[in-house]
């Protein structure tokens, strides 16, 4: 064997892909097969469309199949402006307590060695394996009239269950590990050594935090946001088992979608779809900006 | 005695990290602490730092006892052994954080960051980035970051483990005569026997937490005390490194 045939022998004992593999069948040729390039890509584009593409234009194409009028009158009714309201408020609600909570964890366990480490990261990962239904019925045996906690919030007036503060928590609970996600293993890259450099130089925990952390981890952060964001608005099953379907109070858009589906008012239900739709196409290209700049 | 540790203790999660460690640095001083990997030698400088604490024992800069003292109250320059330069500042940056934290003027800052860089011979290169520098160039920056507010204790981790061994030995030298030059006291670690009795004029040798020997470089060379030292040094060469010195600086005598 030649030197340098042992050479690219040896690079794909070490594994470096598909690659040299052909490298060693066919020195000579250069790039991969063509017909096998071409096919890959023909399945994939029919794939993408036929589960993509043709839906979400199923949704616009119906959305205004009654006219423009039609479409705005489902758009602008009080009941969809209501659902969209609480969506924002679930929204912008879950962002910032994920946010807090993601930054908090993700340092905790990035920066400090302390025993249940581990168990306490797998645990931030429950609501990713856990499905949102069984995560909203938790929540009335916790919260509900005959819960755990139920005399308790009865005695005090507070109203959880069926009410706007439920569909609040469940969307937090369906959302919180995105961000701590994204944070943790640039956190965990970044090792502790430029912090503990600063602090021994005198810098406080917040300037550490400002001149040294926080850079590192801005658009990771930022890509957090966007997905918990993104989930958060779309969250169906968690809210809809503990909100109760009570229209204009706490009806959140995708749950809105459902009734005027069910009530057989296509239009406006796919009407109502498209305002989901776009904010899903904002997100995405948020979402391309960002991982660009990461 | 500027720099004491008198009868250290130190155990992580059942791990014996030092056990009953002591030793003296004077004034002026050029202390390596040499040892094998996990011999418990970084974990010395990092208690001396104030980044870890001792579970019993006494530690004493200038005489008085720091081991509630902050690390950054003990007045204590840190080169970590990955340099850790603020990534997302500029050399300059880098180099006047210290001072900036202590609030000096602007004036002030620049000044002294404009005398470092000069001393370190990166004069241009103040507005570089750090991803921008070599090995070495990060080393001279990390040594003027931790010089500029003026540490009365210079403390090194493995200050050229992550430097080509090409340039290894021209920075060895490099920053021998710069300590010599600030004449700050300094305490470096490796595991580098090499290193440790060309750049040091005192070796403390570690091992699983213990400390088998002090004394000058000559010293542990020609008259090491424990078999460890005996097997770790490689005596036999550094007997005719010594030999060839004298030589060579008796020449240069001439």
């Amino acid at each position: 064997m030649s030197k340098k045939q042992e050479k690219t022998f040896q690079q794909d004992m070490v594994g470096d892909g598909v690659h040299s593999i052909q490298k060693v069948i066919e020195p000579h040729q250069q790039e991969p097969n063509r017909i096998v390039k071409y096919a890959m890509i023909g399945v994939s584009v029919l794939f993408l469309f036929v589960m993509l593409v043709i839906p979400l234009a199923v949704v616009l194409v119906n959305a205004l199949s009654e006219g423009w009028a039609a479409y705005q009158e489902a758009v602008m009714d009080s009941y969809t402006i209501n659902a969209l309201q609480l969506t924002f408020l679930a929204t912008v609600s879950s962002v910032a307590v994920n946010t807090v909570f993601g930054l908090f964890a993700a340092y905790l366990l990035s920066k400090f060695y302390f025993r249940g480490r581990q168990v306490f990261a797998a645990l931030i990962d429950i609501p990713f394996s856990i499905s949102p239904v069984i995560a909203g019925l938790a929540f009335i045996l916790t919260f509900g009239n005959i819960g755990w906690m139920g005399d308790f919030l009865k005695a005090h007036n507070i109203k959880i269950v069926f009410a706007v503060p439920g569909v609040i928590l469940a969307t937090i609970f369906v959302t919180f590990p995105f961000v701590f996600r994204e944070l943790f293993p640039v956190m965990n890259a970044q090792g502790k050594d430029e912090e503990e450099a600063a602090a021994l130089m005198g810098a406080n925990g917040f300037t550490i935090f400002r001149r040294i952390t926080f850079p590192h981890i801005k658009w990771a952060l930022l890509y957090g946001i966007v997905l918990c964001a993104a989930r958060a608005m779309g969250e169906f099953g968690a809210v809809s088992v503990i909100s109760g379907h009570l229209r204009g109070k706490t009806n959140t858009l995708p749950l809105h979608v459902e009734i005027l589906y069910n009530e057989f008012n296509t239009t406006a239900s796919f009407a109502v779809s498209s305002i989901l739709v776009l904010m899903a196409m904002v997100i995405l290209i948020l979402r391309s900006l960002i991982e660009r700049k990461k | 005695m500027h720099v004491e540790m008198k009868h250290i203790n130190k155990t992580f999660d059942g791990f014996h990290a030092s056990r009953d460690v002591s030793f003296g640095i004077e004034k002026g001083h050029m202390a390596a602490l040499l040892g094998p990997s996990g011999s418990g030698k970084t974990t010395i400088l990092r208690m001396l730092a104030g980044l870890d604490r001792p579970d019993s024992g006494d530690i004493l800069i200038n005489e008085t006892r720091v081991n509630d003292i902050s690390g950054s109250k003990r007045g204590i320059g840190f080169v970590f052994q990955n340099y850790a330069l603020f990534r997302y500042m500029t050399v300059a940056e880098n180099i006047g954080f210290g001072l900036k934290v202590q609030k000096k003027s602007k004036a002030e800052i620049k000044e002294r960051v404009e005398e470092l860089l000069e001393l370190v011979s990166m004069k241009e290169l103040g507005k570089r980035y750090p991803h921008q520098l070599s090995g070495g160039q990060k080393q001279r920056v990390a040594f003027a970051r931790a010089l500029a507010p003026n540490p009365k204790l210079l403390l090194l981790d493995e200050p050229f483990a992550a430097i080509d061994a090409k340039v290894r030995h021209e920075l060895r030298t490099w920053l021998k005569d710069m300590i010599q030059r600030v004449g700050v006291t300094s305490i470096f670690v490796t595991h580098d026997q090499e290193e440790a009795v060309e750049v040091a004029d005192m070796v403390i040798i570690i091992n699983e937490g213990q400390i088998e020997q002090i004394g000058s470089p000559e010293d542990i060379c020609l008259r090491p005390q424990t078999e460890f030292v005996k097997d770790f040094i490689d005596t036999e060469r550094f007997k005719i490194n010594y030999q060839r010195n004298a030589v060579s600086t008796h020449g240069k005598q001439k």
